[in-house]
């Protein structure tokens, strides 16, 4: 275990030590949800109506922003091949690297949705949900992305082919996810898409390290 | 072993070099078995089969656009398990196989989605419905584009094979996920959807022109994808000494 809190602090400490990073796909998710009311006009029921969905959106495009930086700079300075090398069990440093990109890049995400949601007009139950959904969906978008970034660690065009290969596996969790919100407003309660995104938590925790792990491998070697 | 040796062992075609041979005989028994199924399948397709009751003469779409549908799901189990036998075993062939058929699988995949669209606006009246077998046809070409994006990205062939392959058997666990995601999002959103089965009780003529028309694309994908496997193995052998001796057996030829 410690292996794993040393790699999480780590990855903590680096984060805070470049927090403007962190502030930059923050700015990126506030912004590309301000772009919608122009695109679509400001309408309020229409806002309420595309308000979920396009906050999930924003928030699956500004995970992937971040994506690329999981394993990029251990690979620059040789460190993760050490940590390949390293006799403790790559799938538990994987998870803490892992833990690390959720709680810099959507926890901060998280506790700035219901303020977004204010823009969308949403009202108090459906923000709750929203945020709720956000809390279980996305580090589901952190475990699948962190396979990507390994296949792709390193190669010309990185961060456009991340997007091509993460994006169709990211569908079920965005329809998951903003279909929630609907279901709440609908009437129908959220509790089936939070049950299913808990399963969609539950199997990515338990497939995509080994993956991820096969992938660092491959991508390092 | 010594014994082995005269029985046919499959294992001997695991090598490129072996296998390269025995392709360029097959590829091309395979071409002509797809030309002639395509020959009576479209024949049937058009002079046999009957004008549909409800869809007139449109309908007949289907024996280009269910073939095609089957196939491009169809090559992605295949590529997978190629894959999935490529990490097992560290064959590089098995690698070269799923590569070899990603094109067919992604064109057949195009296929689909645009002889759908042409049926789709005469019978629902929209070139596109965001329907449940759509959507999920939509996102696995987006898997394959993917798959040929890292293959074509990666330089060197040992990890191209390898990251591929683990790419091809992530994919292959989210496409279930994916169908039925996408089923309930559009059951959930809007209640009467475009239905795309088909009248229950369909004509056997017609039945039978739609699966000579499948064993026609089989026949073509294993054709196409062992010429393409033919040209992969000589590109990647190229400094292999046979690989030499062909090429120039092939300048000559020319």
């Amino acid at each position: 275990m410690s292996a794993f809190s040393a790699i999480l602090r780590r990855d903590m400490l680096l984060a805070w030590r470049s927090r403007a990073d962190l502030l930059i796909s923050l700015a990126f998710f506030v912004i590309v949800g301000c772009l919608f009311p122009f695109g679509v006009g400001a309408e309020p029921n229409q806002l309420r109506a595309i308000g979920p969905g396009v906050l999930w959106v924003a928030a699956l495009l500004s995970c992937l922003l971040s994506l690329h930086r999981l394993f990029a700079q251990d690979h620059q300075d040789g460190t993760l091949e050490q940590m390949l090398l390293s006799p403790d069990p790559t799938v538990l440093w994987i998870l803490a690297k892992v833990l690390a990109h959720w709680l810099t890049t959507a926890v901060p995400l998280l506790l700035i949705t219901p303020l977004m949601a204010l823009l969308f007009d949403l009202e108090g139950g459906a923000i709750q949900v929203l945020t709720a959904s956000l809390a279980i969906g996305t580090p589901i978008l952190s475990l699948i992305g962190a396979v990507g970034a390994a296949l792709t660690l390193g190669l010309r065009g990185g961060g456009a082919l991340l997007a091509l290969l993460i994006l169709p596996l990211f569908v079920p969790v965005l329809i998951f996810g903003a279909g929630s919100v609907d279901a709440y407003l609908a009437g129908t309660g959220a509790s089936a898409h939070m049950l299913l995104l808990g399963g969609g938590v539950l199997g990515a925790l338990a497939l995509s390290p080994i993956a991820c792990a096969a992938a660092l491998r491959i991508s390092t070697e | 072993m010594s014994t082995s040796e005269s029985r046919f062992n499959l294992y001997h075609y695991a090598a490129p070099q072996a296998f390269y041979p025995v392709a360029g005989k097959l590829a091309p028994a395979f071409a002509v078995i797809a030309l002639l199924l395509t020959a009576i399948g479209l024949w049937i397709s058009f002079f046999k089969a009957p004008t549909d009751a409800v869809q007139g003469e449109v309908y007949r779409i289907i024996f280009i656009h269910v073939p095609a549908a089957w196939m491009s799901m169809f090559v992605f189990l295949v590529m997978a398990f190629w894959s999935a036998i490529g990490l097992a075993m560290n064959t590089r062939l098995s690698a070269l196989m799923a590569q070899a058929l990603a094109p067919t699988g992604a064109m057949f995949c195009f296929v689909a989605l645009w002889t759908g669209a042409l049926w789709g606006r005469p019978t629902w009246g929209a070139y596109w419905v965001w329907d449940a077998r759509l959507t999920s046809q939509l996102l696995l070409l987006f898997l394959y584009l993917g798959y040929m994006a890292l293959v074509a990205a990666i330089d060197d062939p040992r990890r191209r094979d390898k990251a591929g392959a683990i790419l091809c058997l992530v994919g292959a666990v989210n496409v279930p996920i994916i169908y039925f995601s996408v089923k309930w999002w559009n059951t959930l959103h809007q209640g009467a959807s475009v239905s795309l089965t088909k009248a229950p009780s369909m004509a056997t003529i017609m039945l039978s022109g739609m699966l000579v028309m499948a064993l026609a694309a089989w026949a073509y994908t294993i054709a196409v994808a062992l010429y393409r496997v033919r040209v992969l193995i000589l590109e990647r052998e190229r400094h292999a000494d046979w690989v030499r001796g062909e090429l120039a057996r092939l300048g000559e030829a020319n």
